[in-house]
């Protein structure tokens, strides 16, 4: 039994970064759809490590998401989506989040402010950008695009009205399996209208009282997951004849392990403190099974989710073709 | 300067609320005195959204005042406050500051949000009622966002005038006295181009019998916005009772004494912050029976689920109530 512990102990010292931070969801043997909200930025430890003493991440894979973002724009601008009235809450996430970056990374970027001219830095985009909140015209990519590129995070802004909240804006680049040029201009209710089982189980609307009741300033964040095949982080609608068939095959593909990913999002909810939108930030982390199974309470935890979890939920998930093998694979080591 | 980062407290009656400095105070009116507040340190302080009030502090107790600015980026927190002589004491100790004192003042509170979508923002303001209406004009127009103010006040007492004036230009219209104000609101409640939200701060007659107009003439209920919490005292209210069950404990709350200074008798400690029921601090968990709702915080929604309480200022319609206390 001994041996056992100091192997896995051993093993962790070695685990590489992606595993090490990698927020794996699961803590128990089942999971069910929840309001799982808490204060954001409380670290959380993990079998291999830790996350979330952050509300920004900078890992590894900076520059490449980035860079894949910025190709997704290009290919499909309705990625981004700014209805004419959320144009303050854009410049408001911009002088929140660039700020909140440069606390957390100083030694990568940094920001300053004079009335409403800012200087942003930042020293692995090689960048020395001065901009006036409130024109548009002083980022020349728009403001909006230009936080998409300083940040891994995807960004939704919800208005606040009439007792309820409006997707109005949002740059998204690496949905999984929804469209924000889609959803742009529906309600928070309509928007989730498709998840099984939220609706009888009132949690979306007591998800959107929750954040109509945040204050200014104030941030939380939860977690969701699913599958994702290969390290493809633009699973959108629009990019649905991509990557849907693959969905179909994987269960036979003896390279499952490798190919398959389990897909966090690590979100968060923050009330914008000068316009008072909402700002949903989505955040996606991608880890092979293979790693998974690196960290054996994580491989036994994800092998009986996935064995528990219902067909209704699966089927909402795209991944009950394959999660029967998923499962069999991490449980059978 | 460094812009502050996001602020993290969260419902934290002690550490969620802001040590200030008195950096001006300047005399507006025979009756209304502007105070500024700064951080000791010059920090920019956190960034509020127009319409917002701050609870400050004073002796034993604490008021809702509305910023005057418009919430970008402040280095200071302006309010106005008109001196009550027979009221609680607020507006004089308020009167009393003098630049350097050291305040506690809670971070900004959202009530009283301009709608993004307006196409045209009607704000209407009388007295002291002009100061969440100003943070709306100057948010207007940082943003180029069309904006029109009536604004009552009687010949020299009028708050922020010159401000108003600058502001609004034209789309200014003074009154001081009922009648042209009656004449001034009927024309623009039936003329207003579809898109158009009325913000209307003042005495609460006065907020009522605007809202009401605007009704009967069709207007919506979410085009309508009002700040309520310049309300006028309530009143003392009918005796109760509360059964804690967790505690076991049966506590009578006579009139003209509030339930939260009725556990605090008994020796329990509820975190409270503003006992105004705007701050949502002393919410309790409600078991049974119908609480008489008189805070601004919950929803209609929540007001009718009876499942909780602001024990500050509600009491209760029937004789007894049930607490998860």
């Amino acid at each position: 039994m001994s041996t056992v512990i100091n192997d896995n102990v051993r093993d962790a010292d070695v685990l590489p970064e992606r595993i090490k931070h990698f927020p794996f969801p699961f803590s128990g043997d089942f999971y069910r759809y929840s309001a799982n909200v808490e204060p954001s930025r409380k670290e959380v430890p993990t079998e291999a490590g830790a996350w979330g003493g952050r509300l920004l991440h900078i890992d590894e894979h900076y520059l490449a998401e980035l860079k894949d973002r910025d190709e997704v724009l290009d290919r499909d601008p309705s990625r981004l989506q700014v209805l004419p009235h959320m144009r303050p809450a854009v410049w408001d996430a911009i002088c929140t989040l660039l700020p909140a970056l440069a606390e957390e990374y100083p030694d990568i970027v940094s920001f300053t402010r004079e009335g409403n001219v800012c200087r942003w830095r930042n020293s692995l985009q090689n960048l020395d950008v001065e901009f006036t909140v409130g024109d548009d015209s002083s980022l020349p990519m728009g403001p909006l695009r230009f936080l998409g590129s300083q940040i891994q995070d995807d960004l939704v802004f919800l208005d606040h009205r009439q007792d309820a909240l409006w997707l109005d804006a949002g740059v998204v680049t690496f949905a999984a399996d929804w469209s924000v040029g889609f959803d742009v201009g529906m309600k928070f209710l309509e928007v989730h209208h498709p998840v099984p089982r939220v609706k009888e189980e009132k949690i979306v609307s007591r998800a959107e009282q929750f954040l109509m009741r945040l204050q200014p300033g104030e941030q939380y964040r939860r977690t969701n997951w699913t599958l994702t095949i290969d390290r493809r982080l633009d699973t959108s609608t629009e990019t649905y004849p991509n990557w849907a068939h693959d969905r179909t095959t994987i269960a036979d593909d003896p390279a499952l392990p490798d190919r398959l990913h389990l897909r966090v999002e690590i979100q968060h909810m923050i009330r914008l403190p000068h316009s008072g939108a909402v700002l949903f930030m989505i955040r996606s982390y991608l880890l092979p099974l293979r790693d998974i199974a690196r960290v054996p309470a994580w491989r036994e935890n994800m092998g009986r989710v996935l064995a528990e979890l219902p067909d209704d939920m699966a089927e909402y998930k795209g991944i009950i073709h394959y999660r029967k093998a998923a499962s069999d694979w991490l449980l059978a080591n | 300067m460094t812009a502050t980062a996001l602020q993290t407290k969260v419902q934290q009656v002690v550490e969620g609320t802001l040590q200030l400095e008195v950096t001006n105070v300047s005399v507006q009116t025979d009756s209304i005195t502007s105070i500024t507040f700064g951080d000791p340190l010059g920090e920019v302080l956190p960034c509020y959204v127009p319409g917002s009030h701050l609870v400050v502090q004073y002796g034993s107790g604490a008021n809702a005042y509305s910023l005057t600015g418009s919430g970008s980026a402040p280095t200071e927190y302006s309010i106005s406050v008109l001196r009550v002589d027979g009221g609680s004491g607020g507006s004089l100790a308020m009167h009393a500051l003098s630049v350097g004192d050291r305040v506690q003042v809670s971070h900004p509170r959202s009530a009283f949000a301009p709608a993004a979508t307006a196409k045209h923002h009607l704000l209407i303001a009388a007295g002291i009622g002009i100061t969440p209406v100003l943070s709306h004009a100057r948010y207007a127009a940082e943003w180029g966002a069309s904006a029109s103010l009536i604004y009552v006040h009687r010949p020299g007492t009028g708050a922020h005038v010159a401000e108003a004036r600058e502001l609004l230009g034209s789309g200014l219209t003074e009154c001081m006295d009922r009648g042209s104000f009656q004449e001034v609101l009927t024309r623009r409640l039936t003329t207003q181009k579809l898109g158009t939200h009325l913000y209307v701060c003042g005495p609460t007659a006065f907020m009522d019998s605007v809202l009401e107009q605007a009704r009967d003439l069709g207007w919506p209920k979410g085009l309508l916005h009002s700040e309520a919490f310049s309300g006028a005292a309530l009143d003392d209210g009918e005796p109760f009772a509360v059964n804690l069950a967790r505690s076991g404990v049966k506590l009578d709350v006579p009139a003209g004494v509030s339930l939260l200074e009725t556990l605090e008798n008994a020796g329990l400690s509820v975190p409270n912050m503003c006992r105004k029921g705007i701050c949502g601090e002393c919410s309790v968990p409600v078991l049974r029976g119908k609480p008489l709702h008189r805070d601004l915080y919950l929803t209609d929604q929540e007001k009718e689920d009876n499942t909780a309480m602001m024990c500050c200022v509600s009491r209760s319609l029937d004789k007894e109530l049930e607490l998860d206390l």
